[in-house]
């Protein structure tokens, strides 16, 4: 292919992950939140917008677009914009190695790399820089501790994330996701790695909750402590590129256990799907949005060393006595 | 031009520019900011190189670890501000002087040596390839790193708990 074709499909690829982002996971992802909030706190949530209050967040986006944008006085110019940029980009690249269904022609990913899950480890750790610009370049002293507190958490519970990756890799032996889809489901009755590694399947998803900094690892928006944290100072469609930045990096985690643990966008038995690849794999993701946004309003909010000492003293031991036991039986099975 | 030349010097002056800006910057958290970039420069050099396993690695330690690292550590011993740390001192000229030798040396190995230029297929990046590589002919490297990151870790050890 010549590379100004190439580039071109880098370009459009980019705008329709973008705006797929931006209108699935964080506008749908916001209205979905206040629904299910509301019920689970036994009120009806956002109602009056549009039919049942569906045009909430599109309401809502279009009051942010409007809103006057506030430097802070003291605030480094530089680093204050560009944090805003790094956020959802580095969510956007998480995209990339996610096969989000099948058409005849293959899966359906934006690229197959061979290397796909540690690509997928490296650009969501990527995140925690732009939090950390934007804690800084602020000014603020509850956005700089939002930041700190957002960097101490990322980089210990990066780790576990890490470790759980290992397994999956190890059973499927390749990196690939597409590769990983294929291993759960060429077998008659299809062996989800949820069954085989449940362990692994728990410590991702706990560790994608601190890594997204959701309730009840949010220590760095505490509200209660930290005003809004990182993005204190933030306004307008600033504040909206970090929210649609969390909301893109929650839904890139959910796909990415639903890639790993659940399957991918097979459905649960091998033969007729049933419904198309492509709503298989949006069912499964909801589902485990779904389990994001019940834990947020279910559990209260950890200390900031509980929630590191939970990670180093509990999480990363497990981690590495799951990954030893794989390694053992994976040795056993195959010899 | 082909479109790897293209690449090749778009991110070669991407990692330059933000190369000197680290050097440069008066302002010590501007300077590690500015190290993303140079090392995403880097990782895609080695995307041209077909290299993608170093250069996911390249992304994960250090763009996404080691600077979020320097950032943290600025942030925890000067104040959060990191605009008191003086980025010069008075040895500009030496410096300068050390770099030019040091550019003139790599000059001009790089261009005296014969490059080789055989052709053959890439090896495969399988996992097992690189556990192989790692536990086969890099033994020896793998295992002076373990050692060198099991040092470091027992020194910070030995610091945290100075006060006891």
């Amino acid at each position: 292919m010549s590379w100004a074709l190439e580039l071109l499909r880098a370009v459009v690829g980019t705008v329709l992950i973008f705006t797929g982002v931006a209108v699935i996971a964080a506008m749908f992802g916001v209205l979905l939140e206040r629904k299910i909030s509301g019920w689970i706190q036994s009120r009806l949530g956002p109602k009056h917008v549009g039919p049942q209050g569906l045009l909430q967040t599109i309401a809502d986006t279009l009051k942010l677009l409007q809103k006057e944008n506030i430097v802070p006085r003291n605030a480094d110019p530089l680093i204050f914009a560009s944090a805003v940029i790094v956020v959802p980009l580095a969510a956007l690249l998480d995209y990339v190695v996610i096969p989000f269904g099948a058409t005849r022609g293959g899966p359906l990913i934006y690229r197959d790399l061979n290397v796909g899950v540690l690509y997928f480890a490296a650009t969501s750790s990527l995140v925690v820089v732009g939090i950390l610009m934007a804690g800084w370049g602020s000014n603020n002293k509850y956005a700089l501790l939002g930041g700190l507190r957002s960097a101490a958490q990322m980089v210990s519970y990066e780790i576990p994330i890490g470790l759980a990756l290992i397994t999956v890799a190890m059973q499927a032996g390749s990196l690939s996701t597409v590769a990983i889809v294929a291993a759960q489901t060429t077998s008659a009755p299809h062996v989800w790695y949820i069954i085989t590694q449940p362990i692994s399947f728990l410590i991702f998803l706990t560790a994608a909750t601190a890594e997204v900094n959701r309730v009840p690892f949010d220590l760095v928006e505490a509200e209660s402590e930290l005003v809004a944290g990182y993005f204190s100072e933030y306004t307008g469609m600033r504040f909206a590129l970090f929210q649609l930045g969390e909301y893109g990096e929650m839904f890139a985690m959910a796909a990415m256990a639903v890639t790993l643990f659940l399957g991918g966008w097979h459905a649960p038995w091998p033969g007729r799907p049933l419904l198309h690849p492509v709503l298989w794999f949006v069912v499964k993701l909801y589902v485990l949005i779904f389990v994001f946004m019940w834990v947020r309003w279910t559990y209260p909010r950890f200390r900031i060393d509980q929630l590191l000492n939970f990670s180093w003293k509990f999480l990363i031991p497990l981690a590495l006595v799951n990954l030893v036991v794989t390694a053992f039986f994976i040795m056993v099975l195959r010899a | 031009m082909s479109g790897e030349t293209v690449a090749f010097y778009v991110l070669a002056v991407i990692t330059l520019g933000a190369g000197v800006i680290v050097v440069t910057s008066p302002n010590i958290v501007h300077s590690a900011v500015a190290l993303i970039p140079a090392f995403l420069g880097v990782t895609g050099l080695y995307i041209l190189l077909n290299a993608e396993f170093v250069a996911v690695i390249q992304v994960l330690i250090y763009a996404g670890a080691i600077t979020v690292l320097i950032l943290f550590v600025i942030m925890l011993t000067e104040g959060g501000t990191g605009l008191r740390v003086h980025q010069r001192n008075e040895q500009g000229v030496v410096g300068a002087a050390v770099a030019g030798a040091m550019a003139a040396l790599l000059y001009a190995v790089v261009t005296r040596t014969a490059w080789g230029t055989g052709t053959g297929t890439l090896p495969a990046y399988t996992p097992g390839a690189i556990g192989q590589s790692f536990l086969g002919p890099n033994l020896l490297v793998f295992e002076g790193t373990s050692i060198v990151l099991l040092v470091s870790l027992i020194g910070a050890i030995i610091i945290a708990r100075k006060e006891d």
